[in-house]
């Protein structure tokens, strides 16, 4: 059985227990992501105070891959800046192109903490983009904050089709 | 259509099957492949696509070895070959439907066909001829859908009435996946121009009462499109029968290739229908200032078509007539049967259709509780069991239950108890892998 590669137990703990989940306040920009070969959706809000980034927080209904790397990204961006965090979610695509190279995972374990183990995701091309969702509304929400823009936006799409 | 009813509970029963399994499976290549590990390819998924007989790929290799040239032109003997082949072809196709063959226009697929149509009522109110123009669609003029199609029978309509100021209106559906008829005489009135329905809804497996539909849509003086994308495939069909205007089909999901699709219309509404794609072939006479259209079904087929799949399609429709399609539909109704009866034997597991195998086809949508459908869809992958997750391509339907997505079975001619069995364990399977029993 291959199934435990892509479903290690790290999250399968993150999915049962997310980290950080619940819309809160204060925050500058919102935004609700969505899959829409699947209709998975996230609704993300960012605070970001100075430059770092003091609160994610969400909602979001998916399948375990999409709702656990919410959760471990919730980890590894709080509390860092927001290029810090951006740059996290470029190692994070990194990983998510490995194929399943375990050289790449290895590489990148200090740097993503619980989230490298979603390298066994990265050899199964129709969940890459479940994994990925979380980081797109992040860069996305983190951009609006930035820039000024604040409030909702209407969806949208990560990727895929249908 | 006769309809034998197996409640779940009753316990799951193989009586036996119309169709003899194992031989169909020797047709199929693919079938002897094995994925994931060398694992036996179980496949559940031809509602998304069928697999194809060897009879089909011959067909299709037989047209590219021996007779390929573009059809409807070229005065050389190829060109006649190939254009007598593509017609026959027509014919076939046409007949399996009960339809002659200047009704059967030839599209790239189900989407392509009902595009076809919207767009034709569309380009009727500019249109210079005024006979193109009878069913001509504006503003004061409503079209009517349901919340069960496919997003390949809204997407079109919803455009259709955003270009031409028309208002889409839908009949909903009820709690057990039926179509919710309580409002049809006010939803399809006066003002209805054009009704589309599915006959078999490709997430609930519900099989639709057209004849009331079809009645009503035609006492208002409204044209009728069945969408037939998930029936054609399944069961008998005579479009005589049937009453509509309009039914459309795929033929990558009825063994035949990809890349070709049906558009059957009635002559006399063809006839006063204005192109929807132009260029070569569907011409009459072209002057730089204006030209003039060939009659159906080649006003409607624009550039070189898809010769060698059409070839295809019409091996698939002997393919299928060679089985019978009354035992491809009872082979289907006892696979239902036995399949809705292992679901429910199985905690935790809901379908979201009717649950019984009353006016229902083999399309088995369901959810398990605690598991997300894409994570008990990889599980089963695993299992090298291929179905179909998500929202099926009608997000609407997943909304109105109020899941986020299923998880879906489809069953074919190939398909046997042991695919269904296989399921069901892969489902426990599942289960215990993500510890909800």
């Amino acid at each position: 059985m291959q199934l435990e590669s892509m479903y290690q137990e790290i999250i399968l703990d993150h999915y049962k227990n997310p980290h950080g989940r619940g819309l809160r306040e204060p925050f500058e920009a919102e935004v609700h992501h969505v899959n829409p070969t699947c209709g998975d959706e996230v609704t993300l809000r960012i605070h970001v105070q100075g430059e770092t980034i003091a609160d994610v927080s969400y909602e979001g209904m998916g399948c375990s891959i999409s709702q656990a790397s919410i959760s471990a990204m919730y980890d590894l961006v709080v509390g860092k800046t927001v290029p810090q965090a951006l740059e996290t979610g470029e190692h994070f695509m990194t990983l998510m192109q490995a194929k399943g190279d375990p050289s790449v995972a290895e590489k990148l374990e200090d740097e993503l903490e619980d989230a490298v183990a979603f390298a066994g995701v990265s050899k199964y091309p129709a969940r890459i983009k479940c994994a990925l969702m979380s980081w797109m509304a992040l860069k996305d929400a983190s951009a609006r904050a930035l820039s000024g823009a604040s409030a909702t936006h209407p969806a949208a799409p990560t990727g895929g089709q249908s | 259509m006769t309809q034998t009813v197996s409640r779940p509970g009753a316990g799951a029963q193989q009586v036996p099957l119309p169709l003899d399994v194992e031989a169909i499976r020797a047709d199929f290549p693919i079938l002897t492949r094995t994925v994931r590990d060398g694992k036996r390819l179980v496949y559940l998924d031809s509602g998304a696509t069928s697999q194809k007989p060897r009879q089909v790929l011959d067909a299709e290799r037989w047209f590219y070895e021996n007779v390929n040239a573009a059809p409807h032109r070229g005065a050389h003997q190829l060109a006649e070959e190939a254009t007598g082949a593509y017609e026959e072809a027509r014919a076939k196709i046409g007949a399996f439907i009960g339809a002659p063959e200047n009704e059967i226009v030839f599209t790239r697929n189900t989407t392509e066909a009902i595009n076809l149509v919207a767009y034709a009522l569309s380009n009727a109110a500019t249109a210079k001829e005024p006979e193109f123009r009878t069913y001509a669609v504006g503003q004061g003029d409503e079209i009517v859908v349901t919340e069960m199609e496919h997003h390949a029978n809204l997407l079109p309509w919803q455009q259709l009435c955003e270009r031409t100021g028309a208002t889409l209106r839908w009949l909903g559906l009820t709690d057990d996946g039926r179509l919710d008829l309580s409002d049809l005489d006010t939803v399809v009135n006066e003002r209805t121009k054009l009704v589309s329905v599915t006959q078999q809804s490709n997430i609930l497996g519900t099989i639709n009462p057209l004849g009331e539909i079809i009645a009503r849509a035609h006492e208002v003086g409204a044209l009728v499109m069945v969408d037939g994308a998930q029936s054609v495939p399944h069961q008998p069909i005579d479009v005589a029968e049937l009453g509509a205007d309009f039914l459309v089909f795929s033929g990558h999901k009825m063994l035949g290739p990809t890349g070709v699709g049906v558009l059957w219309g009635r002559y006399e509404v063809l006839d006063k229908l204005p192109p929807f794609l132009t260029g070569g072939s569907m011409i009459e006479v072209v002057r730089m200032e204006h030209s003039t259209f060939m009659p159906p079904p080649q006003r409607f087929e624009a550039g070189v078509p898809m010769t060698a799949q059409v070839i295809g399609l019409a091996a698939a429709v002997d393919y299928l007539q060679a089985l019978g399609m009354d035992k491809v539909e009872a082979h289907e109704l006892a696979l239902t049967g036995y399949a809705l009866a292992k679901l429910a034997e199985i905690p935790g597991v809901t379908v979201i259709g009717p649950p019984d195998t009353v006016a229902r086809g083999g399309a088995i949508s369901f959810t398990v509780e605690g598991i997300h459908p894409h994570d008990v869809g990889q599980v089963l992958d695993d299992s090298g069991i291929a179905v179909r997750v998500g929202h099926h391509c009608a997000w609407p339907v997943v909304r109105r239950y109020g899941v986020p997505a299923t998880t879906r079975a489809t069953f074919y001619v190939h398909t046997g108890y042991d695919d269904i069995d296989a399921l069901a364990d892969g489902i426990r399977t599942a289960q215990k892998f993500f510890g909800t029993v």
